[in-house]
């Protein structure tokens, strides 16, 4: 199968959605599950062989884009309908196709029992498509219907329990904040229209260098055009990838079935911001200070979500406020220019983040839909499958070495300390930060879950504790191998004499920030030395141990300390309850934005001008024309005799108007 | 003249019926008295046609004649159909429509 065929990769999970959306209900689960699993399957095999393809090019032709047909043409508007895989696109495509094939698979074991079950895997192929759509498109506008596609099916899934209120609201709280960030992805794109005159992303890439009107003018306070398209675009990626300020929305996404928040809300959509980054790396180059806020945001929301996910005790919530926090880490290592850090990452993160929720999930399934890591504990022999690959994922995410989550997120690490980006350091050190503190959770919720003694109250619960079946716990042996030898394609270079696999497969499309100004690569650890680089995993690696040692020593050792600590007064307390309740910054977006909006919403929109202004005009008009017909149809009386009267009267009034006037 | 005296005639036989028309409540009544003035204007028809030795006015009577009998007939079966529903040939009961 040639790179021609590389459009069925797309519509064959479209074909599946549309199959299982229209026939699903009357097919049986079989078939239904033949064609989510079939489809899905065969697009992942296309992509896969297509992928080889692409590899066995030469680096430097490594670009291939088809053209299916013109979309749109208005004026000097065009917009193709094209594919274009290049590495970058084909990485992502391989990650989509790859992890969401695995995550159909155990959405068979998982969502077996649902009565709705067509609908799931229809919502499921759909958000496939429009995956794929957003990173196999030749141009902005298709990333950008792609964009749109993901935050519908992850509405649609959130939702997916639409009888339960919670899920309803977190389905349209996501959609809400996703439509804010979209928003300004599309003034973005709209800019570079308007500057450059195409969306296309040749064009755009090749031209803007060039542009003279991207980087001379300036607009509202002196920023350069390229500064204000990227910081919109940015607000698309804060949007859609959960960061600082619009991150609400993730945790709450844990309403839907958790084999969607793998999917959807940890490894693929939400890196979507990622992508878009990465693939507009030309235009972010060319803006210092969107690099800045690109590095700040990334590194605060790291630090942030990180404590939030502290004291959590819903483990779906954990893992929520870990993505939102792993999310940081790429948008601090595209801050810095470290675009392939940041790509590297999204796929490191993507194994071992979709084992740790497929893991979840087989936990939840064992305790029979409990989410409340209080009432787990030893799991450890109940479960042994999913006890070893959570281990796995969780010694990964925390960055123990040779698991990938070691590699992607050092070198992220590296390249924010030896960047250019003003305040790297600063950024650095609240990364560095986080990662203490990941490691810290991370282990906390393993040992609250996997070890001690099992405290459900309920005996129910107890008695049924099982291991989930093989088709649920494959797919997280697969994911956790994958976790485990995943870091291997970026080893740095200045450590072991073995070439850094992924930076040298994506640099024809990542360009890294100030190559040509600095002549100096910080990226991949190219020109740092080799003390330095072991010095500098040393001590990440002390952090994240002394991380793992914290939570051994508060939830496994001695588990009384914890609750000592959480029982202290004053200031203790106070961080504590803070951090508990994500320091508020929900009720603050329900007391700045919310209320304000509801409240002018039912006194000025709803009482007064609905119905003052509009049922008042339409009430007055009815009631005034049934006024006047109330006087009117008193000459209706109904008797005949009566309208022979007023006919003969008239003929006379007429007889005698004759006479008289002619 | 004597044609004035036949032209009196026609004005009381109508002013007789549309009077009964307006004032009687009885429908069998009310379609005599429609009769009547079909009959008056036939009168007068046949008093000009005469005076004036024109044979149109006579033709007319002969085409009056025949729609008072298709009304009569219509009108009749009207009556029956109203009777057999509500028992009753008084017309101001018939008020249904009534605004």
């Amino acid at each position: 199968m040639g790179l021609d065929n590389i459009w069925w990769v797309p519509i064959l999970p479209l074909i599946g959605a549309l199959m299982n959306g229209l026939f699903g209900y009357r097919m049986g689960k079989v078939w239904t599950t033949f064609w989510a699993l079939g489809t899905t399957g065969l697009s992942f095999a296309i992509a896969l062989l297509a992928f080889g393809n692409l590899v066995a090019m030469p680096a430097s032709e490594r670009v291939f884009e088809k053209v299916l047909f013109t979309w749109v043409q208005a004026g000097s508007f065009t917009a193709e309908a094209g594919i274009q895989i290049d590495p970058l696109s084909g990485l992502f495509m391989l990650i989509v196709t790859g992890v969401g094939f695995l995550i159909h698979v155990y959405s068979v074991g998982y969502m077996g029992e649902e009565d709705a079950y067509p609908r799931y895997f229809s919502y499921l192929n759909l958000f496939m498509f429009s995956m794929l759509l957003l990173v196999m498109g030749n141009n902005f506008l298709l990333m950008f219907i792609g964009w749109e596609g993901v935050g519908l099916c992850s509405y649609l899934l959130i939702g997916y329990y639409y009888k339960k209120d919670s899920a309803a609201d977190a389905g349209k709280k996501a959609f809400i904040m996703n439509r804010i960030g979209d928003f300004g992805f599309l003034l973005g794109i709209m800019w570079i229209f308007w500057t450059l005159g195409s969306i296309d992303y040749t064009t755009v890439f090749a031209a803007a260098p060039h542009s003279e009107e991207l980087m001379r003018h300036t607009r509202w306070g002196g920023l350069t055009v390229v500064t204000l398209i990227t910081l919109f675009l940015f607000v698309g990626a804060t949007g859609k990838s959960a960061q600082i300020p619009l991150y609400t929305w993730l945790p709450d996404a844990m309403e839907g079935p958790t084999p969607v928040s793998a999917l959807i809300h940890a490894a693929t959509m939400v890196t979507a911001g990622v992508y878009m980054v990465a693939r507009c790396n030309v235009l972010f180059n060319m803006a210092p200070v969107t690099m800045v806020v690109v590095a700040a945001v990334g590194a605060l929301t790291a630090i942030f979500a990180a404590t939030m996910g502290l004291f959590q005790n819903d483990i779906k919530r954990v893992l929520a406020y870990s993505t939102v926090s792993q999310l940081g880490y790429m948008f601090l290592a595209c801050g810095v220019g470290a675009y392939v850090a940041a790509v590297f990452h999204v796929m490191t993160h993507a194994f071992f983040k979709a084992c740790l929720f497929l893991g979840s999930g087989s936990v939840i399934h064992g305790m029979s839909g409990e989410q409340d890591m209080r009432q787990m504990g030893g799991l450890k022999e109940k479960m042994p499958h999913t006890h070893l690959t959570f281990l796995i994922s969780t010694l990964a995410i925390a960055g123990i070495p040779i698991f990938a989550g070691f590699f992607s997120k050092d070198e992220i690490l590296l390249s924010a300390f030896m960047g250019h980006t003003p305040g790297h350091i600063f950024y650095w050190l609240l990364a560095t930060i986080a990662a203490f503190v990941t490691a810290f959770y991370m282990f906390r919720l393993y040992y609250m879950t996997f070890t001690g003694e099992l405290r459900a109250e309920d005996h129910h619960v107890r008695d049924h504790v099982h291991e989930s079946p093989f088709v649920m716990t494959i797919p997280l042996m697969i994911l956790a191998f994958l976790a485990t030898v995943g870091g291997f394609l970026g080893l740095p270079t200045a450590l072991v004499h073995l070439p850094h696999v992924l930076s040298d497969f994506l640099a024809p499309v990542l360009n890294p920030v100030a190559a040509g100004a600095h002549g100096e690569v910080a990226e991949g650890g190219h020109h740092v030395s080799w003390q330095m680089e072991l010095g500098f995993m040393a001590f990440s690696v002390a952090v994240a141990t002394l991380g793992i040692f914290t939570a051994r020593y508060f939830y496994k050792v001695k588990p009384e300390a914890a609750e000592e600590l959480a029982r202290k007064e004053g200031l203790v307390h106070t961080i504590y309850v803070t951090v508990q309740n994500k320091y508020y910054v929900d009720e603050i977006y329900d007391y700045l934005f919310t209320n304000p909006i509801v409240v002018f919403s039912r006194k000025a929109l709803w009482k007064f001008f609905d119905v003052k202004i509009v049922d008042g005009t339409v009430n007055g008009v009815a009631n005034w024309t049934m006024g006047i017909s109330g006087v009117f149809r008193q000459t209706e009386t109904g008797r005949v005799r009566n309208y022979a009267t007023v006919m003969a009267a008239g003929c006379l009034v007429l007889i005698w108007a004759w006479i008289m006037y002619l | 003249m004597m044609m004035n005296n036949y032209l009196m005639l026609s004005a009381a036989l109508f002013v007789i019926g549309a009077v009964g028309v307006m004032i009687r409540r009885n429908v069998i009544v009310v379609m005599m008295c429609i009769e009547l003035m079909l009959n008056a204007a036939n009168l007068s028809f046949i008093t000009f046609a005469n005076y004036r030795h024109d044979m149109t006015g006579h033709a007319f009577v002969f085409m009056v004649i025949a729609v008072a009998a298709a009304e009569a007939a219509v009108g009749l079966a009207v009556v029956l159909a109203m009777f057999r529903n509500r028992e009753t040939v008084d017309v101001d009961e018939m008020n249904s429509m009534k605004g």
